[in-house]
């Protein structure tokens, strides 16, 4: 058996759900997938009716007053089976209630008319001396794990890398109880400063920044400097900065900003351009039953993905998308300025010593890799991607440090159970005998 | 004041809050021994705990209930769940 709808949204994150609220006043059926096991994606992490962004909430509200909107969390798209279906694998132990219950089904293939792609971004983790220890996470890494209960209260944290985030990052291990010890930025004072004076053509987001500084008070700010190494007996100790100085700390959060998720996308065979998938002015893939929202068409944050979303979930509903297309714009252009303000700098790609591990899942390091002239040479002779991330980690590291490009994406695009694909293949064959 | 559930991290057992996820019971688990709540070891026997956060770069699996390769911070902990990992 498998279930139809009218539209189906990966990523409960801002985009997806904005596309689903937009979308379902037409009365079409409608599914959100989403990995984790509550809605929200990134930024509404633990569920949007718990935010403090009254935009989640009301949100969420009229999601669960929509009839015609399910919402499947703990539920990872594997692959598409045939064209306008999707095969989900859902997590039995993070949907955990639902194990048992009738008509739970591990494994399920889903099709649909229209398709929107909102799965969102990842953070950029690049390579340096000692990031493989334990206490070493990204950014927007440790704050997604403090948020699930992680203990981060009365420890020393170094938030690092680049990017707004890592104000809120701090600002969030701070309300937790965390000790941040010093907030790093790359990028050079000259872009911060212009970037700060840009911030007058977005007012809430002014008054968000001016909010984030009084909340952080006293928390050392350092721009122009990143970390260099991480150092710790079988867990980080002190994170080692450009400048020759170093902090004691017991976690060092590391990000350098945010990259697309496209695999799916790209499974899909939906164009992608410089990381992102492209789409037209109606948010539509190169496939026309196929839209795109929110990170996954270029990083620009919440108010840009709710634009977006609200565009494609109308489109993909035959509804107006009123307003939105001017909101796009607008945040549009303070993506632009996001993005030249904290480019990462050359430096960066030159921390990795010889024997810093790139590929975390089968320990390949920078001295076996540079060697090599391509992603695939290096697959080949490494086994260099070829891990559970599939890519997903070292292949931004990799174009980074070596300018390579990844190959085309493997499906399953996630790691999968057996039985999943087994009980597809089988039910496949039922229906066509 | 949410409930404690009770689970068991690599045969001990711990209270923790209803709602966190397996790798904050790591973590808190680790705690008392002061280490990170590791999760791994990597394919040259290292350990390892936590990197993403987000359920991308897989560094953060462990056994739960018996079945290998969960991604403990995209898994809720659950009364009565055993948890198998490296240390």
């Amino acid at each position: 058996m498998k279930l139809l709808y009218d539209i189906i949204i990966v990523g409960a994150g801002p985009a997806g759900l904005e596309a689903a609220r937009a979308a379902a006043p037409g009365g079409a059926s409608i599914c959100i997938i989403d990995d984790n096991p509550l809605a929200g994606g990134q930024i509404w992490r633990g569920g949007p009716q718990q935010q403090k962004d009254s935009r989640a909430r009301t949100l969420w509200q009229s999601l669960q007053a929509a009839r015609n909107v399910t919402i499947m969390s703990a539920t990872r798209v594997l692959y598409s089976p045939a064209p306008g279906e999707l095969l989900v694998q859902r997590d039995a132990d993070a949907a955990g209630t639902q194990r048992g219950q009738a008509g739970f089904r591990a494994a399920e293939v889903l099709r649909y008319q229209r398709l929107i792609l909102a799965t969102g971004a990842r953070e950029l983790l690049l390579p340096f001396p000692g990031w493989t220890l334990p206490g070493v996470t990204g950014a927007g890494g440790l704050q997604a794990l403090a948020k699930g209960g992680y203990p981060v209260a009365g420890r020393r944290v170094v938030v690092a890398g680049s990017g707004p985030l890592l104000l809120a990052v701090a600002n969030t291990l701070k309300a937790r109880g965390a000790h941040v010890a010093a907030i790093v930025e790359q990028a050079p004072r000259s872009a911060l400063a212009r970037f700060a004076f840009s911030l007058l053509a977005t007012p809430s987001k002014l008054l968000q920044a001016l909010q984030l500084a009084r909340d952080l008070r006293g928390v050392p700010y350092r721009h122009g400097i990143w970390v260099r190494a991480a150092h710790g007996e079988g867990r980080v100790q002190r994170a080692e900065l450009s400048d020759g100085s170093q902090i004691e700390c017991d976690y060092l959060a590391c990000g350098f900003g945010l990259l697309p998720n496209t695999e799916l996308a790209r499974s899909l065979g939906c164009t992608v351009v410089h990381g992102a998938v492209q789409v037209d002015e109606w948010q539509r893939t190169s496939n026309p039953a196929i839209y795109c929202a929110g990170e996954g068409s270029g990083v620009g944050g919440v108010d840009l993905a709710l634009a977006e979303g609200r565009i494609a979930g109308g489109m993909a509903a035959s509804l107006p998308a009123a307003g939105a297309l001017a909101a796009r714009s607008r945040w549009r252009r303070f993506a632009i300025r996001l993005a030249e303000t904290f480019a990462p700098r050359p430096e960066l790609k030159q921390l990795a010593d010889d024997d810093t591990i790139v590929c975390r899942c089968e320990d390949v390091t920078h001295g076996e890799l540079k060697a090599h002239a391509s992603w695939r040479s290096a697959k080949l002779h490494t086994r260099c991607g070829m891990g559970p991330c599939q890519g997903r980690i070292c292949g931004a590291a990799t174009a980074a440090l070596y300018g390579w490009q990844p190959d085309a994406v493997r499906t399953p695009i996630s790691p999968a159970r057996a039985g999943s694909i087994i009980a597809t293949v089988t039910e496949t064959e039922e229906t066509t005998a | 004041m949410p409930d404690l559930i009770s689970i068991s991290v690599n045969g001990a057992r711990i209270g923790v809050t209803e709602g966190v996820t397996v790798a904050a019971a790591l973590a808190l688990a680790a705690q008392a021994r002061g280490s990170v709540g590791a999760t791994r070891h990597s394919v040259t026997g290292a350990l390892r705990a936590p990197l993403c956060g987000m359920g991308v770069c897989q560094e953060c699996r462990v056994t739960v209930d018996g079945r290998a390769h969960v991604l403990s911070c995209q898994t809720l902990c659950r009364e009565g769940m055993q948890i198998e990992a490296a240390q």
